[in-house]
């Protein structure tokens, strides 16, 4: 596979070819014939998926640095380059949002109306959007980028939407462009702080920063990074934006567009700001902050009449855990963040696609109008078993690998927080299963719930992949893990050399000495991992 | 070439664009008097066309003038790169309004032969402002422009609400212009010269006496602030941009603005640099309460060309943060803004117009409902024109904001910045509920907006508009154009300044 790849040159065009490609097809949509909008965006977006699928093979497992690299001159004046690259952290993020697209596209095809070409192109320029944040090294084509995704989203929600559909764009616009903002002037101070005249990643990096610097840029970017999560006191845009927006809307909003704040996490934050990350009271403040979210959104989950926004609010307590395993700062940590966005990805993509599937034919998502639906709909009752199984964490699913991780790494940082964090993942089974409960099991005593259909081809091949993926990563995440680690360790690393001076800790030998005790974890390569700077740097 | 203005030749090749620009005028004014009969039909747009022709007639002798040095002369007329930018930007402001108000002129039977005339004389007075280093010939040159808008503000004498703007316009403008001439006196007064390189000179050899000095340099600000529409001075332009004809807000609101902007940057630039006491808290403050106070205001406007005027006073506001900022890179930013914002902002117009019938039908926001399903085009272009408004990534209005933004990062400005981005995001709110209603709300039957009238010179502005602005905003640095506006200040700052030139 490898050398088939390699013979087609596939490392010199495929990041090129994914983040520009969607545009193609976006025109395609356009001018092609409306009937047709939805079977050829699904196309296109399988076609990339397809493609991106061969970074699996292509992507040498093992290597920390950037692979994949290139740079061009984009605004010569400034020092802004158009520069994509990959590592085993955003390897990851581009296959979830191809695939998401894809999953997404097929999703919509009973959903969406009305204006389909509009539609699907707005889904196609997301995807250039999401890909182009998930790989630039550039950090004034990143901050475009991550501009870039509002847009379309903007449109998908207020267009396609419920009842409230624009109080919930516009409040989701404002909320996100407001840190974005703010993380713009934080930017420009950087930029200005390494020498201005360069955006790339590298240069920026080695920008000579006081604590005091340090810790007012962390504000900025974490609160832009922050809100997108969405950590906990910023989360409020998060429910409207899901109840309202059309279901293949939601899901790529939960399955990518909050992993750009985590992304943003572990790509900029840590390594930009390592004085200030390994700050005692910023990390106290993020992890509490992060419990919070797990616990409080669980209890508010476990409440809420209208099935789309209790999975919302779960939405916010998996990202909870996200916050606390990267602020843990451990290599358990880290991974086990990226392996809850991952696995939140998947399992509540899969959530919204089967709640949009409900809504489809019952045209209500009140939990009150279900009950013992899973007789006259077995296979629709299988998939949203498995996958609520999943979301909750399950042992031998995704979402158990994930958080164990991230519980873990959190433990070993700071114990107590570790506990209470755990706690969360009791509640995570309190709002979910009295939820499917009430939908599936209980008696079958609305006259409207006896003639549901189950599943169509369709949906069952919507689904089967997505349930496929939570049990693989639940049982083989060494195969996952293995990808990821040289990365996580090279950001850990570059975050603990250059925070030394400014706060002495331990925290870098603490993660060695757990991650090699872990069995999931794969073979340490941490000796020979180059910083994260390698490639361009003088 | 070169011309050291030892003799009354060199002045009138040293001005060709605006003695082309002149001529042209005279020739469509006449004509349009002979016309008389014709009016309202089809002569009008031959009119028109003259005036494109006299454009772009001086656009080619203000590229000719870039072979051209000068090597002499008092400052009355100045040949630099500074000069020749701002020109290009009257002269596309000039020729995008002309085409903008074709169709307009010809539906509203106003009598085009005036008003093709007076926007070339408008478009000289502009030229003129920002070509001189003398304060008497700044100042010809703002009356030169001032009268004409003034006569463009109530040219459509059948709308009263026409001729209010013009008056109110007229009255506060001649206000202002007294306390712009009070302020050369002053400067005159203290300095005891109005070349701007000599008031220069005068206060680095200390001669210039401190109070006088002061207040000649607080009402020159004043008579800037009136002209550009910062807050507190702005009270006029909501009220003339709402009365005066479309296509001469349009007019007003790009071409007026960047060449008080203009104007006063070279002034500020070479003749006060030494004393920024005096000036400089007071433009902070115009900078930050203009961009709060007018899009606070522009929240709750529901009529479209009122909440264009207050989104231009924002704009204003944003780009007196270049002024305070005051070096060579806020300056050179300041240049790519103009020509961003002529250009997006005559768009969004030429938009508003198209909705509003050629005339002042339908302005208010809910008229814009479905508009952009039904008009896909048109609402598309006016997405494109209100994302660069608001400084959105892929437009030329977000690198414009990032270019403002790093020049007033390089001068340390941190409150500014941050107020500059808050400010912003307040204005996505009122620039999103356009977008809204075009493509969120029902519109109100299903052929609500088929009527919409789009002549071909107005699809030639929209295109080119919408075209210019994307490509600015993403190709920003193609064909070394970023280098070439930023080196276009060169001038203002002298030899000792250009040392600090920006990253190649």
């Amino acid at each position: 596979m490898l050398s088939l790849l390699e013979s087609i040159g596939y490392g010199d065009w495929i990041l090129h070819a994914l983040l520009w490609l969607p545009l193609v097809g976006m025109a395609l949509v356009l001018m092609g014939p409306a009937a047709r909008a939805k079977h050829l965006a699904f196309g296109w977006s399988l076609i990339l998926l397809v493609l991106s699928l061969g970074l699996w093979w292509a992507f040498e497992s093992g290597v920390g640095t950037f692979q994949f690299e290139s740079s061009t001159p984009w605004i010569s004046s400034w020092g802004v380059s158009y520069a994509v690259a990959l590592d085993g952290i955003s390897l990851f993020m581009v296959i979830l949002t191809t695939f998401t697209t894809s999953v997404a596209i097929l999703g919509s095809f009973n959903y969406i109306k009305k204006y389909e070409k509009a539609f699907y192109a707005l889904m196609l320029l997301m995807e250039t959007g999401v890909i182009g944040v998930f790989i630039s090294i550039d950090l004034f084509l990143f901050y475009v980028f991550w501009e870039i995704t509002l847009i379309p989203m903007y449109f998908i929600i207020g267009v396609w939407g419920g009842a409230r559909r624009i109080y919930s764009a516009v409040k989701f616009f404002l909320f996100t462009a407001f840190g974005s903002l703010l993380m713009l002037v934080a930017l420009l101070y950087l930029y200005f702080a390494a020498g201005g005249d360069s955006f790339a990643y590298a240069d920026l990096l080695n920008a000579p920063l006081n604590l005091q610097e340090q810790l007012w840029l962390f504000a900025a970017f974490c609160l832009a990074f922050s809100i997108k999560v969405p950590v906990f006191p910023f989360h409020t845009w998060l429910p409207d934006a899901h109840v309202e927006a059309p279901t293949p809307g939601s899901v790529v909003l939960a399955a990518v567009l909050l992993k750009m704040g985590t992304y943003g996490f572990l790509r900029f934050l840590l390594p930009f700001f390592p004085a200030a990350a390994q700050h005692e009271t910023v990390i106290t403040v993020m992890m509490i902050l992060g419990i919070i979210g797990i616990i409080y959104t669980a209890w508010v989950a476990a409440v809420q009449p209208d099935a789309k926004k209790l999975v919302a609010y779960t939405s916010v307590a998996h990202m909870g855990f996200v916050v606390l395993g990267v602020f843990a700062l451990t290599v358990n940590g880290l991974q086990g963040g990226l392996i809850v966005m991952i696995s939140h990805g998947i399992s509540t993509g899969a959530l919204f696609l089967l709640l949009g599937m409900m809504y489809e034919r019952r045209h209500t998502r009140m939990i009150a109008d279900f009950g013992g639906i899973g007789r006259v709909t077995p296979w629709f009752a299988t998939a949203f078993m498995i996958t609520a199984l999943a979301s909750i964490g399950l042992p031998g699913t995704s979402g158990f690998v994930g958080e164990f991780l991230a519980l873990l790494g959190t433990f070993q940082a700071r114990p107590i927080m570790g506990v209470i964090a755990g706690t969360g993942v009791i509640f995570a089974a309190y709002y979910m299963l009295p939820m499917v409960q009430k939908v599936f099991f209980n008696a079958l005593d609305k006259k409207e719930n006896q003639e549901m259909p189950d599943l169509s081809r369709r949906e069952l091949v919507i689904l089967a992949p997505m349930v496929a993926l939570m049990i693989w990563i639940g049982v083989q995440p060494s195969v996952f893990l293995e990808r990821m680690e040289p990365s996580v360790r090279n950001v850990l690393e570059y975050v603990n050399d250059s925070g030394l001076q400014a706060q002495p800790g331990q925290s870098a030998e603490a993660s060695v000495t757990f991650s090699s005790t872990v069995p999931l974890d794969g073979e340490g390569e941490a000796d020979e991992a180059a910083p994260i700077h390698t490639g361009d740097e003088e | 070439m070169e011309l050291d203005f030892s003799s009354q030749a060199h002045y009138f090749l040293a001005l060709l664009p605006e003695i082309v620009l002149t001529v042209f005028g005279m020739i469509v004014l006449v004509t349009g008097v002979w016309n008389k009969e014709g009016e309202g039909k089809a002569g009008s747009e031959s009119l028109g066309a003259w005036a494109l022709v006299g454009i772009v007639i001086a656009a080619g002798a203000n590229g000719w003038l870039y072979g051209v040095t000068q090597t002499g002369g008092e400052g009355m007329v100045v040949i630099d790169r500074f000069r020749l930018f701002a020109n290009w930007i009257f002269l596309l402001a000039g020729a995008l309004c002309v085409l903008i108000s074709l169709a307009y002129i010809t539906r509203q039977r106003i009598q085009a032969g005036e008003v093709y005339a007076l926007m070339l004389f408008a478009v000289v007075g502009m030229m003129v402002m920002a070509g001189t280093e003398n304060l008497i010939v700044l100042f010809l040159g703002l009356e030169v422009m001032s009268i004409s808008i003034y006569a463009l503000a109530a040219i459509n004498r059948r709308d009263r609400k026409s001729a209010e703007a013009g008056l109110k316009y007229f009255l506060l403008g001649a206000f202002s212009t007294g306390f712009f001439l009070y302020g050369i006196a002053l400067t005159y007064g203290a300095t005891g010269t109005t070349d701007i390189e000599g008031i220069s000179q005068a206060i680095r050899t200390g001669s210039a006496a401190g109070p006088l000095l002061a207040f000649g340099i607080a009402f020159l600000a004043i008579g800037f602030g009136f002209k550009v529409a910062a807050v507190p001075f702005h009270m006029w332009t909501p009220d003339v941009y709402e009365g005066a004809p479309a296509p001469v807000t349009a007019f007003m609101a790009t071409g007026v603005k960047a060449a008080a902007f203009l104007a006063f940057l070279r002034v500020f630039m070479v003749a006060f640099p030494q004393v920024p006491d005096d000036w400089f808290p007071i433009f902070w403050w115009l900078a930050a309460i203009t961009m709060v106070a007018a899009n606070l205001i522009a929240l709750v406007q529901s009529n479209v060309k009122r909440m264009l005027a207050y989104s231009s006073i924002a704009h204003g506001g944003y780009l007196i943060v270049g002024v305070v900022a005051a070096n060579q890179m806020a300056s050179g930013a300041m240049l790519f803004y103009l020509l961003i914002y002529t250009l997006m902002n005559i768009g969004a117009f030429a938009v508003v117009i198209s909705v509003a019938y050629q005339g002042e039908d339908r302005l208010q926001i809910e008229d814009y409902a479905g508009f952009g399903w039904q008009q896909p085009l048109l609402g598309v272009f006016l997405t494109v024109f209100l994302l660069s408004l608001a400084g959105f990534p892929g437009t030329g209005g977000f690198i414009g904001k990032i270019f403002l933004l790093q020049g007033a990062l390089d001068a340390e400005l941190w409150t500014l910045a941050i107020v500059l981005v808050l400010a912003t995001l307040v204005s996505y709110w009122y620039y999103l509920r356009v977008a809204w209603y075009m493509w969120m709300r029902e519109a109100s039957a299903p052929d609500a907006h088929a009527s919409v009238f789009t002549p071909l010179s107005m699809r030639v502005a929209l295109f080119g508009a919408a075209g210019l602005i994307l490509f600015l905003g993403i190709f920003p640095s193609a064909f070394g154009f970023l280098d070439f506006v930023q080196s276009s200040v060169d001038s203002l700052f002298g030899a000792a300044a250009a040392v600090v030139q920006v990253a190649p």
